[in-house]
């Protein structure tokens, strides 16, 4: 505890500060396009296509294949395992595809969740066995950072101080690995919206779950400045009676990370936990108009408010693709954070549909 | 730790968190004139005057009879027990004249260092029995933040993990029942500047450190927006072999802070630890211009830094008082302007 074994050189930290500023840099977010296989069939299921490899592949394409001005919004791709080796109809490299836009690319590294015995249903991630190889792997097939979900729920009884405990321990031994191997570990402490328990409680339960990660992350020595947060925004229960709105939650959120994640943290890049494409961006633009302090960049990390659009209006044929890519790249332009968002007049019905799965697992 | 009871309720929250803000406003600082008897006795000591009552009366009364000028680098002064019941020589209770000048009043709550039975001659700090009880007076009796000392030091194997997690606690033991009284804390977990260790030493030690006490307070469901915290600045030990730069000083500093104090925390009041009036007023502004965004006032709570000119100009004599007056006057100002990151 008093003697330093530095984890990192100076060049490490260097390198890992400089990729993860390059992600949240002017306003831009992160696509967290690594929907497992099993995920990618609920998606494609709603729009009736089958979920084969090369329908996963073929949308994947449209997306990482969108104009190079996409990196004016975009600043990381997340990919799943497979999807990291896949490659576009020339022949090129999903990795390379992306990179050459400047956007960095990102890859999934945990392995799911795995129960908690003696809790009420909670849950610890799986994935750090041989995590130092596979990082290695990765970090030479063009992957720049990575990706954790921890999953929490709020109950009456839960979460539970082993779960929090447990789970932001996990967190902070994939983090300290994943920068050992040069890559820019997100650190994602999901609290599901499941329930209706009301803002407050939600934000009682965030607070006390990001001062134990970060807890975790000083114990194992990571550095903070070459790693970024992926929360929940700070919301009511799913069932929750009680409207709130966009700046009810701004201001939720933004204490709640105020008096949590230190200022060395470049980005919060927030997780849009089922929140219509609509409102995952009225409530971040809330957040970036709102008084309060901001020392770290905030935006976001979206699958499904990023994609919803775009795979409504693919529906699996070729045909379509120019059309979904204009949907993608539209929404993708409103979220880069600059504050400016409005809700728009005639809300398109994927925009407003709300994507929430209960339970959601990846 | 599912379920919230809160705590304190919303007009609570903004009376503490009016409190210290009003203390940490801009250009202003704290003059901690706590100096236990004995500590006192020292001071004293050094300008060869007697560690009477009546001398500590008199030589308080020199600092708290600055004119207006205090008021725009002033935001607090903490007091020991004895003084918040003694008056100027005109009766005016010295309180009053602190809170007359718009500044805010502080008490010293700790009853000092005891040590931990199975370390290597590390402490914890007492105080806590009956501190809600002695809150509660101090704020009928006009303060309105206290100020709670505990210590570390740096050596081959401390700080231990039981002396990191025991003086977390207790700070945040003391922080949580002063909120209930209204009473702004201010968190101060000192890691002394003994020993011959480098400024890289002590950042990783003040890192871990600072770490701890905020899961403390997070645990102890302490409201962080009314409390300010007193650490050290990181520097090196005090026979370090190795000379640093303000800048060095104030990188590693504001570094170690941003990884660890979280921005809701208004202010965070340094400690002078030893150092000459010229060096505290230096790295705090050099502080004050380090290049990193610092989401918290960065200002000073000083003793020594801010009364060793005004005390050998007194050296007891009482026709020296308004010549050591206005030394104190220039050094507070100094402090201010050091604030301004000029």
């Amino acid at each position: 505890m008093t003697h330093q074994f530095p984890a990192l050189s100076p060049e490490q930290k260097k390198a890992l500060a400089d990729t993860a500023q390059r992600i949240v840099a002017s306003g831009k977010g992160i696509l967290a396009a690594d929907e497992s296989v099993g995920t990618m069939g609920n998606r494609l299921q709603r729009i009736n296509v089958e979920n084969t490899e090369e329908n996963r592949r073929a949308f994947r394409e449209i997306l990482f294949s969108s104009d190079t001005s996409i990196n004016q919004s975009i600043g990381g791709v997340i990919l799943f395992h497979e999807t990291l080796y896949q490659k576009d109809s020339s022949g090129k490299p999903f990795p390379a595809l992306i990179k050459e836009k400047g956007i960095v690319v990102g890859i999934k590294l945990d392995k799911g969740t795995a129960p908690l015995a003696g809790t009420n249903g909670e849950t610890t991630i799986q994935g750090l066995d041989g995590l130092a190889e596979r990082c290695a792997q990765y970090k030479k097939d063009g992957a720049d950072f990575g990706k954790w979900r921890a999953v929490l729920k709020i109950t009456s009884t839960t979460p539970s101080q082993l779960a929090i405990q447990e789970n932001a321990n996990t967190l902070a031994r994939y983090a300290s690995i994943c920068q050992q191997h040069g890559l820019v570990p997100i650190v994602e402490p999901e609290i599901l919206p499941d329930g209706d328990h009301d803002l407050q409680r939600c934000q009682y339960v965030t607070e006390k779950v990001l001062a134990a990660v970060y807890k975790a992350l000083n114990d194992h020595h990571v550095y903070l400045e070459g790693t970024l947060l992926k929360p929940n925004m700070v919301t009511a229960g799913h069932s929750c009676s009680k409207k709130y709105t966009p700046q009810d939650i701004a201001i939720a959120t933004v204490t709640t990370l105020l008096r949590t994640v230190p200022a060395a943290v470049p980005g919060i890049c927030f997780l849009s936990g089922g929140q219509s494409e609509e409102e995952a961006s009225l409530n971040l633009n809330a957040m970036n108009q709102s008084p309060l302090p901001k020392p770290w960049k905030l935006t976001f990390s979206y699958g499904r408010a990023l994609q919803a659009s775009a795979l409504a209006a693919w529906l699996g044929k070729s045909e379509n693709k120019k059309a979904a890519q204009e949907a993608f790249r539209k929404r993708a332009q409103v979220l880069a954070c600059r504050g400016q968002y409005v809700l728009s007049g005639k809300t398109d019905a994927a925009a407003m549909q709300s994507l929430f799965t209960a339970s959601y697992t990846y | 730790m599912t379920h919230q009871h809160p705590a304190l309720t919303a007009e609570q929250k903004k009376e503490l968190s009016d409190i210290a803000l009003r203390i940490v406003a801009p250009g202003k600082g704290i003059l901690a004139a706590d100096e236990s008897v004995g500590h006192m006795a020292k001071r004293l000591n050094q300008i060869g005057v007697e560690n009477t009552e009546e001398n500590r009366r008199l030589y308080r009364q020199i600092l708290f009879s600055a004119d207006s000028r205090v008021k725009k680098c002033i935001g607090g002064v903490i007091f020991f027990h004895e003084t918040m019941y003694q008056k100027a020589d005109d009766g005016t209770p010295f309180v009053q004249m602190i809170k007359d000048k718009g500044i805010v009043v502080g008490i010293k709550v700790d009853k000092g260092v005891v040590p931990l039975a199975g370390t290597d001659g590390e402490t914890t700090t007492q105080g806590l029995d009956g501190l809600w009880e002695r809150c509660a007076q101090y704020k009928k009796d006009g303060a309105d933040f206290a100020k709670w000392r505990c210590v570390l030091k740096i050596s081959e194997h401390t700080p231990s993990s039981l002396a990191i997690m025991e003086n977390a606690n207790v700070l945040a033991r003391y922080a949580s029942i002063c909120q209930q009284n209204g009473i702004v804390p201010i968190v101060e977990p000192e890691i002394l500047p003994d020993g011959d260790h480098d400024l890289k030493r002590c950042q990783y030690v003040t890192e871990k450190v600072l770490a701890a006490v905020y899961k403390a307070l997070s645990d102890h469901h302490v409201y962080l927006e009314g409390t300010l915290l007193k650490p050290n600045m990181v520097t090196p030990g005090h026979s370090c072999p190795t000379k640093y730069s303000p800048e060095e000083i104030a990188m590693a500093t504001v570094t170690a802070l941003r990884r660890t104090v979280p921005p809701a925390v208004p202010g965070v009041t340094f400690l002078s630890g030893g150092q000459s009036e010229e060096e505290a007023s230096i790295n705090l502004n050099a502080i004050n211009t380090c290049p990193l965004v610092r989401p918290w006032a960065l200002t000073f709570s000083y003793g020594r830094a801010l009364q060793a000119s005004a005390l050998s100009a007194w050296r007891g004599q009482k026709d020296n008082a308004d010549a050591a007056t206005e030394e104190f006057v220039k050094r507070a100002e100094v402090m201010g302007v050091a604030l301004l990151g000029e």
